[in-house]
Order: C-alpha cells, then sequence, then structure tokens
C-alpha cells in the first residue's frame, strides 16, 4: 500500500519501560519506511510504563499498519489513535530570538500577543517559551522569523483524549 | 531455597522447559554453561559454524513442532546466528538462541569479542533480552520459550554475560508466564466466521489459499476437512506444502511466481478466496493489483498485521488458524451443503482442464533432467521422506515435483530464500525424527554454503541423504539472466567445485555420483539404502529452466511456460 499521503496522526503509546524500547519503536519505523514526525517519551504514573507520544504521516492504511506493528511489539501495552478522536495537543517551544534594541518592543509585544513568556534576557537575545498547539506555534515562528531567530527546540507534539462534558 | 550458578540456573530452567536437545558452539563467553552443560542429560549437537546451529534447530523445529534452542558464545559467534535468525524470523519458527556476552563491567567498552547482539538482532527477533540480574534469569528463559512458540511463532534470542553465569542465586521454578503487553488472540471472533457461511454458500468458484499459518498451528486436518466438505479446490504456498494431502482430487499445487498454471489460473478467476494462515508474500501475489481480483477475499491469521498489510480483504478474522478452521466446519455441519459437488461441477471441470492442457512438463532426453531426479527420489521414497531444500531452481523443483504426504514434512527457506539452509536444516530434522528418512535437496552452489556440516551428519551418525541437482550454475540466479538479461551469465557460473564424492570421502561419508540418465534410479536407490551419511551427486542438464515463471512484478496468469 502507498506511503506518501501526508495526513497527520498522533499516537499516545503505552510502553513498558524497559531498556531498549525506544530503539524497538524506533527500528520499527525505521525499517518499514514509515514516518516519524516527532516523538517525545516519558515515565507515566507508573514508573513501570512510559508513554511515547508519535505524530506520523499517511493514509490510513499506512496508519492501520504502523497501529498493527506497534501492537505487535512484545513491550508495547496500549496504542491510542487520536485520529477522529477529540483530543488537546500541546507543544513546547523554546525559541532563542534577536532582541537588538530596535526590535525588542516588537518581540515583546509578540510575546504579549501569544501569551508566551520571556525566559532568559541576554545583551543581543531573548528566550521565549512558547506552549501551544502546532498551528499556535507555527504562526509565532513566521511573525517572529524576519527578526532573526538563533536557535529553536521543541517537544514534539503530547496529547490526551478529552473528556466527555 | 536452593542455591544455584547462573549457568546451573540456565540449564535447570531449560530443563524445565523439556529441552533436551541443543546445538550450539561453545567459547570464551559461554564456557561456563559448557561446563556445566556435558553434565546434564541434555544432547548437545557440535555444528561447524554458529549458522549451521541456528539451522539445525530451525530443522528440529519445524519438523518436531517443538522450538529449536541454540548456544553460542559472544562476538563472532553470535554475529553468526543472524542469517539463521533471519530465516526463522520470516519463516515463523520457534527458536530460543542464547548468546554469550562479555561480563557486564566491560559492555560497551568495546571488549574482546564483544558485539550488541540486541541492537544487531532487534529488527530479526519476534523478541529480544540481556540477562543484567542474575535473579531475572530464570523468567527471562520462561518468557522466551513461551514468546517463541505462542501467537505466531518465532525466534528469541537471550544475551547472556559472563558474569552473571558465575554468580549464585537462589532458584525458584518459575510460574506461568502472563506478559499484559503481549496477548495473542488465539480464538476468533465467531461473528466474523458467521459471516462467511453465506460466501461459501453462494461461491461458484472458490478456492483455498493455505500457507505456512496452517502447517505451524497443526491445521491440516482442518483444512482437509474444509475442503472436502465444500469442494473447494486448495493451492498452498511453498510454505504451506504438506498442509493438505498431494493425492486429492482437491489439490491444485503450488501457487506463485513457479506454481503451477491451474493453481495461478484458479487464483485469479475465483469468486471467493479462503486465505488461512498466509501473509501475500510478493512471491505469491506478483502484481498485486490483479491479485484475486474477482474474488472476495477471507484472510485467517493469527498475526493482524498480516491482514490488509498487501492485498484488501472482505472478511479478517484474527485467531489461530486450527481453531478457526475447526469452528468453522463445526458452523458448515449444520449447512446443507449436499449441492456443492454439483454447484461446483464447472469449475473443477475447467480447473480440470488446465491441469490436463498445461500440466508440469519435461522431458527426458540424454541428459539427465533436474526433475526426473526429484520425480524418481518422491517415486522411490513414496513421498513419505522428510525433504528440505537450498534454494534456488532445485528447491522450486523439489516444492514441483516431491509430493510430501504430511505436514512438517516440506522444510524450506520460504521467505528469506536462504541458500545454505536445506543441510543443517537437514541434519535438525533428523535429530528431530530418527525415524524419517531425510533428504536434502541441493544445488551445487548452495550445498557449498554450509558444506561444512557434513561433519556434524557425520559425528553424530545422522543419516541424512543429499541429493544435489549438480548444473554447474548459480541456476536461478541464471535463469533470470537467460530470460530477462539477454543471457549475459554474469558470475554465475560455477565450473569449479569440489568433487563432491572424494569430498563426501574425504568427511569419512558415502559419495555417490550419476551422470547419465539410466544411473539416476541405481544411485538413488543405492544411496537411500546406504547407512549413515550418503552425498549424491546428479550432473544434471546445466540450462534447465523452472517453469511456469511468472516474471517479477506480473500479474501470475503471465506465466512462461514450457
Ligand atoms: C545466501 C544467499 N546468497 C545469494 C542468494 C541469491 N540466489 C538465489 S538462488 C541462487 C543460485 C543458487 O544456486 P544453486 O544452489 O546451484 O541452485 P540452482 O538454482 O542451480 O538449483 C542464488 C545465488 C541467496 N538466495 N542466498
Ligand atoms: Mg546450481
Amino acid at each position: 500500500m502507498n506511503h506518501s499521503t501526508n495526513e497527520k496522526h498522533i499516537l499516545s503509546v503505552l510502553v513498558e519501560n524497559q531498556p531498549g524500547v525506544l530503539a524497538r519503536v524506533a527500528g520499527l519505523f525505521s525499517g518499514r519506511g514509515f514516518n516519524i514526525e516527532s516523538l517525545s517519551v516519558a515515565e507515566t504514573t507508573e514508573p513501570r510504563v512510559s508513554r511515547m507520544t508519535i505524530v506520523t504521516k499517511g493514509d490510513m492504511g499506512v496508519l492501520e499498519q504502523i497501529k498493527k506493528q506497534l501492537n505487535k511489539l512484545v513491550d508495547v501495552i496500549k496504542v491510542v489513535d487520536f485520529t477522529g478522536k477529540e483530543s488537546v495537543q500541546r507543544e513546547l517551544a523554546l525559541i532563542k530570538v534577536h532582541a537588538r534594541p530596535e526590535n525588542r518592543a516588537e518581540v515583546l509585544r509578540m510575546v504579549d500577543i501569544f501569551r508566551c513568556r520571556v525566559i532568559d534576557v541576554g545583551t543581543e537575545y531573548y528566550t521565549v517559551e512558547l506552549t501551544g498547539d502546532e498551528g499556535k506555534i507555527g504562526a509565532f515562528l513566521n511573525l517572529i522569523k524576519p527578526m532573526g531567530i538563533k536557535e529553536i527546540v521543541r517537544t514534539g507534539a503530547l496529547a490526551l483524549g478529552r473528556e466527555l462534558k | 531455597m536452593e542455591m544455584l550458578t547462573g549457568a546451573e540456573i540456565l540449564l535447570r530452567s531449560l530443563e524445565e522447559e523439556g529441552v533436551d536437545t541443543i546445538f550450539g558452539y561453545p567459547g570464551g563467553a559461554v564456557i561456563d554453561i559448557y561446563d556445566r552443560l556435558v553434565r546434564t542429560g541434555m544432547n548437545h549437537y557440535l555444528v561447524r559454524h554458529e549458522q549451521g546451529a541456528v539451522h539445525a534447530a530451525d530443522g528440529y523445529a519445524r519438523a518436531s513442532g517443538k522450538v529449536g534452542v541454540c548456544l553460542v558464545t559472544s562476538g563472532p559467534g553470535a554475529t553468526n546466528t543472524v542469517t539463521g535468525l533471519a530465516t526463522a524470523h520470516m519463516d515463523s519458527i520457534p527458536l530460543v538462541v542464547m548468546t554469550g556476552q562479555v561480563p557486564r563491567g566491560l559492555i560497551g567498552n568495546d571488549a574482546f569479542q564483544e558485539v550488541d547482539i540486541l541492537g544487531i538482532t532487534r529488527p530479526c527477533t519476534k523478541h529480544n533480552y540481556i540477562v543484567t540480574d542474575v535473579e531475572d534469569l530464570a523468567r527471562i528463559v520462561k518468557e522466551a520459550f513461551y514468546l517463541a512458540r505462542s501467537g505466531r511463532p518465532g525466534p528469541v534470542l537471550i544475551d547472556l554475560p559472563k558474569d552473571i553465569m558465575g554468580m549464585t542465586a537462589p532458584y525458584k521454578p518459575n510460574g506461568e508466564v502472563n506478559l499484559r503487553s503481549y496477548q495473542p488472540t488465539y480464538r476468533p471472533n465467531l461473528r466474523q466466521l458467521k459471516k462467511v457461511l453465506p460466501l461459501i454458500r453462494e461461491a461458484r468458484r472458490p478456492l483455498i489459499l493455505a500457507g505456512g499459518g496452517v502447517v505451524l498451528s497443526k491445521g491440516s486436518e482442518e483444512l482437509t476437512r474444509l475442503a472436502r466438505k465444500t469442494v473447494t479446490p486448495v493451492t498452498t504456498t511453498l510454505m504451506g506444502l504438506g498442509g493438505f494431502p498431494p493425492r486429492d482430487r482437491l489439490w491444485l499445487g503450488m501457487v506463485g511466481m513457479h506454481g503451477t498454471f491451474r493453481a495461478n489460473m484458479a487464483t485469479s478467476r475465483c469468486d471467493l478466496l479462503i486465505a488461512v494462515g498466509v501473509r501475500f508474500d510478493d512471491r505469491v501475489t506478483g502484481d498485486i493489483e490483479t491479485f484475486a481480483s474477482n474474488a472476495e477475499i477471507v484472510h485467517i491469521d493469527i498475526d493482524p498485521s498480516s491482514i490488509r498489510k498487501n492485498v484488501p480483504v472482505s472478511i479478517p478474522v484474527v485467531g489461530d488458524c486450527r481453531l478457526a478452521l475447526e469452528i468453522l466446519n463445526n458452523l458448515l455441519e449444520a449447512e446443507e451443503l449436499d449441492q456443492m459437488d454439483e454447484a461446483h461441477g464447472p469449475w473443477l471441470a475447467q480447473i480440470e482442464e488446465w491441469k490436463s492442457t498445461r500440466p508440469l512438463a519435461y522431458e527426458q532426453g540424454d541428459v539427465i533432467k533436474p526433475q526426473y531426479v526429484i520425480e524418481t527420489l518422491c517415486r522411490l521414497t513414496r513421498g513419505d521422506a522428510i525433504i528440505t531444500t537450498e534454494v534456488g531452481q532445485n528447491q522450486m523443483w523439489a516444492a514441483q515435483y516431491y509430493h510430501v504426504d504430511k505436514p512438517n514434512s516440506f522444510i524450506t527457506s520460504g521467505g528469506l530464500g536462504c541458500m545454505g539452509f536445506g543441510l543443517p536444516a537437514a541434519i535438525g530434522a533428523q535429530v528431530a525424527r530418527p525415524d524419517k528418512l531425510v533428504v536434502d535437496i541441493a544445488g551445487d552452489g548452495s550445498i557449498q554454503m554450509n558444506i561444512q556440516e557434513v561433519a556434524t551428519a557425520v559425528q553424530y551418525g545422522l543419516p541424512v541423504k543429499v541429493v544435489i541437482l549438480n548444473n554447474q550454475y548459480l541456476g536461478m540466479v541464471r535463469q533470470f539472466q537467460e530470460l530477462f538479461y539477454d543471457r549475459c551469465y554474469a558470475c554465475t557460473d560455477m565450473e569449479c567445485a569440489p568433487d563432491f564424492v572424494k569430498l563426501a570421502e574425504a568427511y569419512g561419508a558415502l559419495g555417490l555420483r550419476a551422470s547419465r540418465p539410466e544411473e539416476v534410479e541405481p544411485v538413488l536407490k543405492k544411496g537411500l539404502g546406504a547407512e549413515g551419511f550418503v552425498l549424491m551427486e546428479f550432473h544434471v542438464e546445466k540450462e534447465e529452466l523452472v517453469y511456469p515463471m511468472v516474471p517479477a512484478g506480473a500479474p501470475i496468469t503471465e506465466m512462461l511456460l514450457v
């Protein structure tokens, strides 16, 4: 089946916290030609279990294979697919942006509009902490780019299902 | 509680799994285990190369249905197992392979004979472990065997740091394995199976496609029941050979690149395809768009990821093949199916016509035809031998002309197509089934890939018979070159080969040769009748081709024929 279509999907994968489990998951994606847009891992409330949040691309056939192949790994406990489900998604970005005297005010104005924070101030750079979904982070980066971004680091998406109201 | 060393715990755990046979090769990192191993009642077979150990354990597993077990040292011993692991992984064969490792304190230091075998084998094992605490050892062994044999079977590797083998710890046998993250589905969904009934009732051109999953799940009796009850013809993949009685009128032969004309045509024309324990490998389907494109497809398999991986399916059924077939058969008991013979009459007649107009064929002239050797072998042994094969033309002729009667009797590297598999696999099969005649059908190229294992067979008095179809070529590659590369036989000429008769003799075995057609039967009779290991070499037609042949990627109806 074809791996080319570019729909994004967020998968939440609960795994046994064993050494090598990240390599198993990463190896599965590379070995089978699946795509990883971003991946984040951390312990859950149960220390023996970690949660991986994986953003991947592909059509529904590819997505079905990805989920089945993940489930086949012995250390994978559960795979949750947020495609078509109500979920909350957030990503954290740290951005080191040029803040010369002439554009400092503009940077601060953006920070204010996007409700993010400056967490480190230097003579030439401000470091901005920004949380939001993909759209918000993209929009902020677009606007701030002309001022000159020195460095950027992003966590990749995190997601949880929404509670029914 | 009893205090034991790591090596003793390991062996005790193996004994608890019922292991009495190990194929292996020693070295520094496993010397403690070997020191204890010889004091147990287990039979250890010392191979001549670790690849041979894994293939032998694999052949043992395929012939017996049990888990095959290997023990090798760290570093090169471990890396030599990789081809064997990949072979078993592709064909879903249950193995536990134990590799030595440098002491824990040296791991990561590029120590002498250290390799990251876990990293290397992750993609070609079902799962792998490193033991980092002696207290985990017994549990890991238990889990490894459970994983190897349950669900879709496969090879599991356990890496054993040397220092752990010398440490002492209390030993307590482990209870049942329960892994929350690994719960294979054996019992198929009844609602899904019930959906198959109307399809069976309404089909006019039904076909069963059976694969290795039928053999692995011991489902061939239920398969035969289903076919006969519903008067449905059966084709199998290479891995499914032996899963259906070849002398039944419903048998079509193998499907795929070198499948029979009738099997490929039937697959294309059927209106219902019941696929059991197959994974729709490209060698089976050819062009995927035209594959069984007139059929509703029912796909039964224990591995959900096999379903809809390559082929769209109308009714997916996840579960154990044997169990699913049994339930389906029981559901069918309640159905009125008396008119099946009549309803499928035209279909069976069509298949019969395909069979009679385009049978498997060759002409035996002045030079020995490889097909004739296999056909004679099959006749002399009444299809009752366990056959292992190498890879190439020899493998395909074996599949086409040796009709094994029973499951677990056609042992071949299907998924990986691994030359050098047949001889060590025959050794393992012979160990598992000392009562049976075991024959490796070989090519002159493949046999040289693990020829060193003749010494293993001779050392343990294993009466394996090898039939070498010597065409002085890497024949299957040459066939592709002849048909698709303007006869440019680039590097496929194997003119320089050993004198196989003298080679056998050098190992202390019997070597025989047939160079003319009339010598074939006497040589086979003499070789099969002789005690001990025998190597028989047949000088066959050099440029014979395997027919039918579907060019890679073409629809399977587009066969090149004799
Ligand atoms: C380990 C390995 N290397 C290479 C190949 C590619 N290959 C497939 S068939 C074949 C020729 C085998 O020659 P031989 O054993 O003489 O068998 P024949 O086809 O002549 O019967 C080769 C080289 C392979 N399958 N396995
Ligand atoms: Mg050859």
